[in-house]
C-alpha cells in the first residue's frame, strides 16, 4: 500500500505542535532497505522542532528478518535512555490516526553516521582512536537495561543463531562453498553460554552517530534488538564489511579489539574474552552473507523491486572473502 | 561473438550515461541510478574475468576432490562433503581453493573492497 508520506507529516505537524502548526521541511534520506528515514521540521505552538520520522516501507516477515515491531523499538529506545545510554530521544510513536503505518518519530541531532566518513573524514582524525572503547562504554548501560516486560524479544544464543542462519540459507537453494564451511567450523567452536542481556543487535559503524569532537551521540536503529550473548553485539561492529576500507582497524573500520573490550570492563561490564568476540564476529559475517542471500531471493520472488536487492546479493562474496582468512587464523 | 561493439562495451556505455544522469535526480534515485551503474560495471567485469575464475575454481574444487567435473557438479559435490564433516579447515588444499575462489569473485562483485587482513594502506 502506497502511503503519502508528506500529507502524513502535515498532518503530524498539526497533532504534536499544536493548532496552526505548520510544516517548514520534509525531506527523505537515501538509504535503507526497508526502512524509511525522513528528516522533517515544523513551527508550532511550542517553537520550532526538528525532528525524524522513522518507518517500515517495505513489508517483512517477522520470523527471517527477526525485527521487531517499531513500537518495541520506541520502549527500549526509552528503557536504555532512562538507563544511562546514548540513544535518540523519542517524541511519539505514530498510531493508526497518523496513517504513517508502523513509524515512530525521534528529536533530531547533529552528527554523522556515514561509515566511511567516521573510518576517513579527517574532520573524525583527533576523535577517531577514543571511539573503539566509547563503544564498548555505550554497550554497557545497554546490556544492563532490564527490558520493559510484555516486548516480544527473541532469546538467542551461539547455536540457535547457526540453527536459524543455516536453516535460512537451506531455504534459498544457494551452494556455496565457504559459508557451508563456516557453518561447520563456528558449530565445533560455539563458545560456552553467559547469562543473557538485552542486546541491541545491530551494533555496527552506520547505526552509530558519531560527534567530530564528542565521538558516540546516539545509537540508532534497534529493528533487530533481542536477548543473547553480549558478545554478540561487540562481535557485529568487527565485522569487517562494517570496516569500510579499513580491515586493518578491527572495531568498525576505526580502533582495536584491546581498546573495545576496555572500554567495556572500564564502565562495569563483565569480562568478554576476545575469542568469543571473534566467534561473534564470524558468525556475522556469516550471518550478513546469508541476509545478502534473503535480500536477493525478494527480488527474485517479486517481494521488492527495487535494484539494490539483487546488487546486494552479490555482496556475498564479500563475506566469502573474509570468511576464507578467519578460517585460516583460527578464533 | 561479435566484436563492434563487444557485450561488455554495451555494459560500459549504459553504466557512463548512467553516471552522466545521475546529477539531475532526487536523492533516492541518485543512490539507485549510482546501483545501477554499479551492477553494469558487476556485468562488464563478469564478462571480461568470469570465463578464467571459473576455469580456476574447476580446478581448484577437481584438484580437493580428486576427480574431474562441471563447475556445477563439483561445487555441488563440495558443499556436501564439507556439510558432512568429510572436509574441513584441515583438509590439504580446500582453504586455498576456497581462498582463489573467494579472491576472484570479490575482484568481480566489489573490486574495491578490502578483505580482512589486508594491511593498512
Amino acid at each position: 500500500m502506497e502511503v503519502d508520506v508528506r500529507a502524513g507529516l502535515e498532518k503530524l505537524a498539526g497533532r504534536l505542535g499544536g493548532a496552526g502548526a505548520k510544516l517548514t521541511e520534509a525531506q527523505r534520506l537515501s538509504g535503507g532497505a526497508s526502512m524509511e528515514t525522513w528528516a522533517f521540521g515544523f513551527e508550532g505552538q511550542g517553537g520550532p522542532e526538528s525532528l525524524i520520522l522513522r518507518r517500515r516501507s517495505a513489508p517483512f516477515d517477522e520470523e527471517t528478518a527477526r525485527s521487531v515491531s517499531l513500537a518495541t523499538e520506541a520502549a527500549l529506545i526509552q528503557a536504555t535512555e532512562a538507563n544511562g545510554a546514548r540513544v535518540p530521544t523519542v517524541r511519539h510513536v505514530c498510531d493508526e490516526a497518523d496513517g504513517l503505518g508502523e513509524a515512530y518519530v525521534m528529536v533530531r541531532v547533529g552528527g554523522e553516521t556515514l561509515g566511511k566518513k567516521i573510518v576517513a573524514d579527517p574532520k573524525f582524525d583527533a576523535v577517531r582512536p577514543l571511539l573503539a572503547r566509547q563503544c564498548g562504554e555505550s554497550l554497557v548501560a545497554i546490556h544492563k537495561t532490564a527490558p520493559p516486560p510484555g516486548l516480544k524479544l527473541k532469546a538467542v544464543d551461539g547455536v540457535a543463531e547457526l540453527d536459524r542462519y543455516e536453516e535460512v540459507y537451506r531455504a534459498t537453494g544457494a551452494e556455496r562453498p565457504i559459508l557451508e564451511l563456516a557453518f561447520q567450523y563456528l558449530r565445533k567452536h560455539v563458545p560456552t553460554p553467559v547469562e543473557p542481556t538485552l542486546l541491541h543487535g545491530d551494533f555496527r559503524n552506520g547505526n552509530i552517530m558519531f560527534d567530530p569532537e564528542k565521538g558516540v551521540v546516539a545509537v540508532l536503529d534497534w529493528e533487530l534488538a533481542h536477548i543473547g550473548d553480549p558478545a554478540e553485539d561487540m562481535g557485529w561492529i568487527c565485522t569487517n564489511s562494517w570496516r569500510f576500507g579499513r580491515p586493518d582497524r578491527p572495531v568498525g573500520g576505526f580502533g582495536d579489539y584491546a581498546d573495545l573490550l576496555a572500554g567495556y570492563a572500564s564502565a562495569g561490564g563483565r569480562e568478554i574474552e576476545l575469542s568469543r568476540v571473534r566467534f561473534w564476529q564470524m558468525l556475522g559475517s556469516l550471518r550478513w552473507g546469508v541476509m545478502c542471500l534473503t535480500m536477493y531471493l525478494s527480488w527474485r520472488d517479486g517481494i521488492t523491486k527495487s535494484v539494490e536487492r539483487p546488487m546486494i546479493g552479490r555482496r556475498v562474496s564479500e563475506t566469502e572473502a573474509d570468511l576464507v582468512v578467519l578460517l585460516e587464523e583460527g578464533l | 561473438m561479435i566484436t563492434h561493439p563487444r557485450t561488455e562495451e554495451l555494459a560500459e556505455s549504459v553504466r557512463l550515461w548512467i553516471d552522466e544522469i545521475r546529477p539531475t535526480l532526487d536523492p533516492r534515485n541518485a543512490f539507485l541510478a549510482r546501483v545501477a551503474a554499479n551492477a553494469m560495471a558487476t556485468i562488464a567485469r563478469e564478462l571480461i574475468d568470469g570465463p578464467a575464475a571459473e576455469a580456476a575454481a574447476v580446478a581448484g574444487m577437481a584438484g580437493v576432490l580428486g576427480h574431474d567435473g562441471t563447475y556445477a557438479e563439483l561445487n555441488a559435490e563440495l558443499c556436501a562433503r564439507i556439510r558432512s564433516g568429510d572436509l574441513t579447515v584441515e583438509s590439504p588444499g580446500l582453504l586455498a581453493a576456497l581462498t582463489t575462489m573467494a579472491r576472484d569473485q570479490i575482484a568481480i562483485d566489489q573490486p574495491s573492497y578490502k578483505p580482512e587482513g589486508t594491511p593498512a594502506p
